[in-house]
């Protein structure tokens, strides 16, 4: 037989990435593979103190070294930025004190990096270290202030927010339970570490190529920290290896490039060290938190009262938004009486905290199922029928004033049931052997945007060139979830024109319509409406041109294929024949959308955090072995269950999922983002923070269920984030079906598994 | 600091250069002869990104230092597809060895910040083991970190190339 190897690129038929040719042979560039001309390389000097004054700075010995052409003390920013508006607290560079370990106060920029590593141990800096700040509530007794800037305490932010009367609800229950949680910080790993090169051209113009999420947050913050005007600033997302959250907000290293670029007259890179990534952070909150719910007769929910406490670390970041995310979507999933959610969130002298995938939904989805479940085993009744009878409806609004439109929920726990054989073989599994359930749900793009505005979410812009090419131009970034290839599909599906057509520009804020970024599932939803607006204005300049070159109603215009047609009458003409005509008609043919998600129903204060367009719903079923000598834990297999609606690159989709589910296994089993007394980070490095490897990962059997939504491009909703939620909760009920262990906190690692089989005999022992 | 003059093939291509001491082969590869395709996503031999071939042999270029490898011979990612054509004389130049083909077409490539090292050592087990098991592939692959796909469809691509390249092998004997 004939091999069947490709002699050319169209040899890939499949198009699951348009990218991923570029990708498979090398040829794909990031940020740190961009090489400018005359490019010097930056470096930054870190703190070595978790807490502690700067007392002197000498920088003269580092600036008198043959090569080194730039060496900066803080702030370096002429104004202090924030991702949140309301929380501007950041410099590039440290002045005054440091405040984690790890944080910027010095950039270097030198011929090479060798160059700039060696002016960074040249430089002298005195510090007086103060005590560490690790703790978070009433722990931090008598701890010094770690942000000087923010009001008396570490007190960050406390919310409040109840729905109905939460304590009538409770003292009138029929059965109530009240648990406790600590779910560990984690980091999100992506593969690629933090790059940027800048260069502050000689007529002014400022002009980033980096590695971030939300190019046009990069482009506004930099406007505030540098005093620039933005469109003096332009930023570009070569691509962009991996973000999960990680790369959502302005960094130090940007700012700094930039700053540097000012001052040695040349392009400037920096790129993170995988320690550095450690450092710069932004990943999953450490929260403390605690559930209390009360059932009626017939286990109905009647009140949930939440609280979390977030280990914020040293600066806001997205802290405010993701403090109340710790409370907003507990509702959507099931219908609650009444709902009380207290959060706060606590600096400490740590690595900022912020967004990683299931942004502040993760933590408390975690104990809500757990406590779900032991509700259900109190009752005595099956977990998965105890939520079955209040799951919240389709097309319904929640507690908490969230418009829920499709929701394949059902269908989720049906499917995770029925792949898992649950009722057959739950409780029959033998020794050591358990299933445990768990769902969830999650934004298909926040309803709110970060700073207020009234301007669309996303817009899109469509050009047909007279080469009959489709060109579309929209902000968003390809993370790697495949964003540029979904828009693609979307132009070539609703202009009804072949996939190899269509070309996608984003990522660009020089030349793309503005979307506020990649984060919170957006970019399916929002960049998808938008486009396809876009595409129904192109359109319909295209019938207009042949219905006038036809001389008949637009109406009797039809497709055959790329083809347009006369209905009933043999005219016919190739998609860039027409092209041409409305081009002569019309002049260039360029045509946008714009998409802005309605306004959400609620009115109270923090209303703005939870709303969403869509919400995707997921469910797991896990299954695992624990030795009850040594303590492992073996998750032998994940059953999972998605509604992402209307799936539109199936590859994609189901790559999304196993993703998502995979990253929750590591945060369930193995990772933590977690800190010596002293402050410093216990394993800033791949031995000392581990990831799944392909050995750690079960088989994991995938379902995808749930119809079109009518708020979603052709019904499409999200899929990035929803999947791995409930993946945490379901390993952690399958333990404690296993062996009879309630756990107390993530992750699950054989330690905490033996300590709470000696309690549990303990206790037996006691009895 | 000390330089030596070196060679080094790479990609079927002789190359004179002037290597520092300190020099790790990635840093020769990326920022001496442009070949960015190799990846550093940790700089100390954990991640697996970096990998290249080293007479053959899926090595570590973060942690090898470059005057060590003096005279021997380099395959990255962007060599690959030469190599393969090379491999099967006759059948022409490839744009892709199978491997390359079916991570695309498997979903295999997210962000593909992996995929060269992944790629790499994949296709080194495909040219040894023609037709490995599931087990083999995993075990071969366990030192390539991937944050995107949950692995599955990067195993799925190594087996579905192994299915290909094996239909192929009557056909060449």
């Amino acid at each position: 037989m004939k091999l069947e190897a490709p002699s050319s690129p169209s040899a890939v038929a499949v198009p699951n990435r348009i990218e991923g040719w570029a990708k498979v042979t090398g040829q794909a560039l990031y940020a740190d593979d961009v090489a400018w001309p005359n490019m010097a390389y930056g470096y930054l000097v870190r703190s070595p103190h978790a807490h502690a004054r700067i007392v002197s700075v000498d920088l003269e010995a580092a600036r008198s070294m043959p090569g080194v052409l730039a060496v900066l003390a803080g702030p370096g920013s002429t104004a202090p930025y924030g991702i949140m508006p309301s929380n501007q607290d950041e410099h590039a560079l440290a002045t005054g004190k440091v405040t984690y370990f790890g944080e910027p106060l010095l950039a270097i920029a030198a011929e090479t990096l060798r160059t700039a590593r060696a002016a960074a141990r040249a430089v002298r800096v005195a510090y007086e270290p103060l005590a560490p700040v690790l703790k978070t509530g009433s722990q931090q007794k008598a701890a010094p202030q770690v942000r000087e800037d923010a009001g008396d305490g570490n007190l960050h932010k406390a919310v409040d927010l109840e729905f109905g009367d939460v304590a009538a609800g409770l003292r009138e229950a029929q059965f109530t339970r009240t648990d406790e949680f600590f779910f560990q910080g984690n980091n999100h790993l992506a593969l690629e570490p933090h790059a940027v090169t800048a260069f502050w051209q000689p007529d002014g113009q400022l002009v980033l190529e980096s590695s971030t999420q939300v190019p046009h947050y990069v482009q506004r913050s930099l406007a505030r920290a540098l005093g620039l005007p933005e469109h003096q600033i332009r930023v570009m997302v070569p691509t962009l290896g991996g973000g999960f959250g990680g790369k959502s907000e302005l960094f130090p290293h940007e700012v700094a490039a930039a700053l540097l670029s000012r001052s040695c007259g040349r392009p400037v890179r920096i790129t993170l060290s995988r320690e550095d990534v450690f450092y710069t952070h932004r990943g999953r909150h450490p929260v403390e938190m605690k559930v209390a719910t009360g059932f009626d007769r017939q286990h109905r929910l009647q009140a949930m009262s939440f609280e979390s406490r977030l280990d914020g670390g040293a600066y806001s970041s997205y802290g405010i938004a993701s403090t109340y995310y710790t409370g907003a979507l507990q509702p959507t999933t099931y219908q609650i009486g009444a709902y009380r959610f207290h959060g706060e969130r606590w600096f400490t002298t740590k690595p900022p905290c912020g967004p990683k995938r299931g942004h502040g939904t993760t933590q408390p989805r975690a104990l809500l199922e757990v406590h779900m479940d032991r509700v259900a085993r109190d009752l005595g009744l099956d977990p998965i029928e105890l939520r079955r009878e209040i799951l919240q409806p389709p097309f319904s609004v929640t507690v908490n004033q969230l418009d829920i439109t499709t929701s394949g929920l059902a269908e989720c726990l049906d499917a995770v049931e029925r792949m898992s054989g649950w009722k057959e073989r739950r409780g029959r599994l033998g020794k050591g052997r358990g299933l445990g359930f768990a769902c969830s749900s999650y934004l298909s793009g926040a309803g709110l945007p970060i700073y207020w505005n009234p301007l669309p979410h996303s817009g899109a812009r469509i050009a047909i060139g007279r080469d009959g090419g489709v060109q579309v131009a929209c902000g968003i970034t390809d993370i790697g979830q495949g964003a540029n290839t979904v828009l693609a599909i979307l132009a070539a599906r609703s202009l009804g024109v072949a996939l190899g057509r269509v070309r996608v520009t984003s990522a660009d804020t020089g030349t793309t319509p503005v979307d506020l970024g990649s984060y919170s599932s957006r970019v399916t939803l929002m960049a998808g409406n938008a486009l396809l607006t876009a595409a129904e204005r192109m359109l319909d300049l295209l019938r207009q041109a042949a219905a006038r070159h036809w001389q008949v109603p637009a109406q009797e215009i039809a497709r055959d294929g790329e083809d347009f047609a006369v209905l009933g009458r043999d005219e016919r003409a190739a998609w860039t024949e027409v092209a041409r005509w409305a081009e002569a008609d019309f002049g260039p043919l360029v045509t946008a959308g714009g998409y802005t998600p309605a306004p959400p129903r609620g009115r109270h204060k923090g209303s703005g955090v939870g709303p969403s367009p869509a919400y995707s719903f997921s469910a797991c079923i896990a299954e695992v072995e624990v030795d009850e000598l040594d303590g492992r834990l073996q998750v032998q297999r994940l059953y999972v269950a998605h509604d992402p609606g209307t799936p539109l690159n199936p590859q994609s989709v189901e790559g999304q999922i196993r993703g998502g589910v995979v990253m929750g296994l590591g945060e369930v089993l193995m990772e933590a983002q977690a800190f010596n007394p002293d402050g410093r980070h216990r394993g800033p490095h791949l031995l000392g923070y581990r990831i799944p490897t392909m050995l750690d990962v079960p088989e994991i059997e995938i379902a995808v269920v749930g119809q079109p939504d009518p708020n979603g491009p052709l019904g499409a909703k999200e899929v990035g984030q929803g999947p791995l939620n409930p993946v945490i909760p379901a390993v952690l009920n399958a333990v404690q079906d296993a062996v009879g262990i309630e756990l107390h906190e993530t992750p699950v690692t054989p330690d905490r598994i033996l300590r709470a089989l000696d309690a549990k005999r303990r206790r037996g022992n006691a009895r | 600091m000390a330089e030596s003059v070196m060679r080094l093939r790479v990609n079927g291509r002789e190359h004179h250069l002037v290597v520092s001491d300190e020099a790790t082969l990635l840093e020769v590869l990326r920022e001496q002869l442009h070949l960015h395709g190799t990846k550093d996503g940790c700089a100390v031999g954990s991640c697996g990104t970096c990998t290249v071939w080293l007479d053959g042999v899926p090595r570590l270029s973060c942690v090898t230092l470059a005057k060590t490898v003096e005279g021997r011979d380099v395959v990255t990612i962007e060599g690959l597809a030469g190599w393969w054509g090379r491999e099967r004389p006759g059948e022409g130049a490839a744009a892709f060895h199978p491997l390359q083909t079916a991570a695309v077409e498997a979903g295999a490539v997210q962000c593909g910040f992996c995929t060269p090292g992944m790629l790499m050592a994949g296709a080194a087990l495909l040219r040894d083991t023609p037709a490995p098991g599931r087990e083999e592939i995993r075990e071969a692959l366990s030192g390539h970190l991937c944050r995107c796909t949950g692995y599955e469809q990067i195993i799925h691509a190594v087996e579905l190339a192994a299915g290909r390249m094996g239909e192929a092998t009557p056909d060449e004997a």
